[in-house]
């Protein structure tokens, strides 16, 4: 499933799952789980940025730290750098840890309010015992991150919140890292500080030849920074492939519901934008919808199929993969032209070919995978 | 139902005024609006620039010991910032409700969500049988499926926007004049803040209410409003119609905020912030607010204050720069954010 293209991946992830054991009373016996990650596959490029988009609960921040495995994985595989970190002892990851590092949502919290800014973006070189001079580094790194290096010895309190996520990136920075996961970077800030923030890691990576992963449910924010994207639901993904191709023919109808969900000003003589709203709210993810996680809340939704089988990623453009049935012909289409769904895709996969018309027409076999 | 231009509220000249031990915050200076029956007014800003100060004052929230409040607030041509608390206490909830950006924050925890709206109710003299029955009404109303016997849930049991759509319907209560929304959407998903934009919107159709919709997202105003009201640094910068401020927005400030906003419709080559950061209120800038952070600004804006003038065919701002280049420059920034030029 992952395209293990010419430009051999950085971290290549597959099938991972991450199940929260839920346990109750007092002998704390397993009471089902929480399906946080479900079987998701993919893989990020050497220098590009993978956005990583989904609303709330839907594994995007899971997955975000299992491949970093600050959460150890139920099932599945990570490699990272050519390497299988997954069952990789701390002790042993310690030396990769250099190599990846993280930026977090909240620059309030994530910045130790005793230490200065020296300390804090300085720290990684103490960790890791690097040799040279550290003070001339992190006055460089705060340089470079459009900060002054006279703020080496003032505290967090001191900056605003557009600053102090600048003092995050600096110290995401230090060990010359290959990989950056930012987790909503820059959703605490206000807007007119989010555009400075995406304008530094736009430049970094250029500099630093950085590979991120940037985790946002601001499908606006995702657009302006991300190479490729992943769309997820209920800790599946549901589309995955180039950001471009996503954004302008959506194919899941989710994604869709996302993109017509975003409020936005109109152009006067653009086509007329249909809102698809979803009903009713995502399902727990302890007892997720069989089949299809989607189907409940689907416009495109087949009974007899949707909840009975399963769909797979397969490439429905090039380089854009989606894991849906009855997948959008074209975009933007209007609600009535999305509900009735045709077979246009599913020659590939003739068992399914005139299930939309016949609903009593349930696969017999499951579909091979990967199509 | 009433007539369509009739004036709920009209404010004239609000300043707050915090002291602090650091100095006084001008939290809110000389702002002047109006709001209609029907019409939803956007309140756009960033964090700071006095846009919750204003409807908190206007809702009698602000505690009159600390906060300095001068001007008019004037609803249905009553006074509002004169009249004692017990009468205010009387519109407020009643004729003016409000509902807050986080809904986790905003129901109590161990009281059952029918029973809260219930108290709402009875609060402004409904006897409590008809408070039961109206609770379950305006959850069903809200869109909250199976409203009687959700009525018994506890917060913890609803979701996010469903909790929010609680609150709406306990600011419905008592048929209000005037609903306003503080960040309604913002702790909400994009799939809920749709569905919650329009249940403000239907309900606004309904009850024939105004709306004012405080709100940091400029593309929930350009969808949602009819009129628009930018603030930075406690003043007004820009008040029109959405429209007219959409296509030609003629402010600095407001140029700044469409340049930096990411946008869902095109990945743009470069996004422009806006340098700096929004100043301290304790000693905002000399002259107009925004002049450290503006790329046009000439002679006079580190002196005055621009006065909020709506000039002959176009509407109103707070800005020296002359008309004419203004409409030019605004207009241009509108084509390109939409993609209709380059």
């Amino acid at each position: 499933m992952t395209s293990t293209a010419a430009n051999d991946p950085l971290v290549e992830i597959d099938n991972l799952t991450k199940h929260f054991p839920v346990k109750q009373g007092v002998f704390a016996r397993g009471k089902g789980a929480v399906r946080a990650v479900e079987d998701v596959s993919l893989s990020v490029r050497r220098g590009e940025t993978l956005g990583i988009v989904g609303e709330s609960g839907c594994g995007k921040s899971t997955t975000a730290r299992l491949i970093l495995r600050l959460l150890d994985p139920t099932s599945g595989s990570i490699r990272f750098d050519g390497q299988d970190i997954t069952s990789l002892s701390q002790r042993h990851l310690r030396p990769l840890r250099r190599e990846m590092q993280m930026i977090f949502q909240d620059p309030y919290s994530s910045l130790n309010p005793r230490k200065t800014v020296g300390q804090i973006v300085g720290a990684p070189f103490a960790i890791h015992k690097t040799a040279g001079d550290s003070k001339a580094r992190v006055r460089d790194l705060l340089e470079r991150v459009g900060l002054s290096p006279e703020h080496y010895n003032r505290y967090p309190h001191e900056f605003s919140g557009g600053q102090r996520q600048r003092i995050g990136v600096a110290r995401a920075l230090a060990l010359q890292p290959k990989l950056i996961v930012c987790d909503e970077p820059v959703s605490a800030l206000d807007v007119s500080i989010q555009a400075q923030i995406l304008n530094l890691l736009r430049s970094l990576q250029a500099d630093f030849n950085l590979t991120f992963v940037f985790i946002s449910h601001d499908l606006s924010v995702i657009r302006q920074i991300a190479d490729r994207i992943a769309v997820m639901y209920l800790g599946r993904i549901v589309e995955l492939g180039d950001s471009e191709s996503i954004y302008e023919h959506p194919k899941h109808p989710y994604t869709a519901a996302l993109l017509s969900a975003v409020p936005r000003q109109s152009t006067p003589d653009g086509p007329v934008r249909t809102r698809i709203v979803l009903g009713g709210d995502v399902p727990s993810p302890v007892a997720p919808p069989a089949a299809c996680v989607f189907h409940p809340r689907c416009p495109r939704f087949h009974e007899g199929l949707c909840d009975v089988d399963t769909p797979v990623l397969r490439e429905l453009e090039p380089h854009q993969q989606a894991a849906c049935h009855f997948p959008l012909e074209r975009w933007p289409m209007t609600l009535e032209e999305i509900q009735q769904a045709e077979g246009a895709y599913r020659a590939d996969q003739p068992h399914l070919a005139g299930a939309a018309h016949d609903p009593s027409l349930a696969p017999a076999s499951p579909p091979e995978p990967g199509s | 139902m009433s007539s369509t231009s009739e004036t709920l509220l009209q404010v004239r000249n609000l300043t707050v005024r915090f002291p602090t031990i650091d100095g006084v915050v001008q939290a809110v200076s000389d702002v002047s609006f109006t709001l209609q029956r029907g019409e939803t007014l956007g309140i756009v800003g960033e964090s700071g620039s006095g846009k919750s100060v204003s409807n908190l004052a206007i809702m009698g929230l602000l505690n009159r010991k600390r906060a300095l409040i001068t001007g008019e607030i004037l609803f249905n041509g009553r006074e509002l910032l004169s009249l004692p608390p017990s009468e205010m206490q009387k519109i407020r909830g009643k004729d003016i409700a409000m509902i807050f950006q986080d809904p986790f924050a905003c129901l109590h925890p161990m009281y059952r969500v029918g029973d809260q709206i219930a108290e709402a109710a009875t609060a402004h003299g409904i006897g409590k049988h008809d408070a039961d029955a109206r609770a379950v009404e305006l959850l069903d109303r809200v869109g909250i499926p199976n409203a009687k016997s959700r009525a018994r849930d506890y917060p913890h049991q609803f979701s996010g926007g469903m909790r929010q759509r609680a609150m709406i319907a306990m600011a419905l209560v008592h048929n209000p004049a005037i609903l306003i929304a503080d960040e309604p959407t913002t702790a909400l998903d994009v799939t809920v803040q749709a569905q919650i934009l329009e249940l403000i919107d239907d309900v606004k159709q309904e009850f024939d209410i105004g709306v004012i919709l405080v709100t940091h997202d400029l593309g929930v105003v350009a969808e949602t409003a009819d009129s628009v009201l930018v603030m930075y640094a406690g003043r007004i910068q820009e008040y029109g119609e959405a429209d007219s401020v959409f296509k030609a927005p003629q402010h600095p400030y407001a140029w700044g905020l469409l340049d930096s906003m990411p946008t869902v419709e095109r990945r743009l080559a470069q996004l422009v912030p806006i340098e700096g950061s929004p100043p301290s209120l304790i000693a905002p800038p000399p002259g107009c607010a925004f002049h450290p952070r503006c790329p046009h600004r000439f002679a006079p804006c580190d002196q005055e204050v621009p006065p909020l003038v709506a000039p002959e065919g176009a509407h109103a701002d707070s800005c020296f720069l002359p008309l004419d280049r203004k409409l030019a420059i605004g207009s241009e920034r509108a084509a390109r954010r939409l993609g209709l030029a380059s």
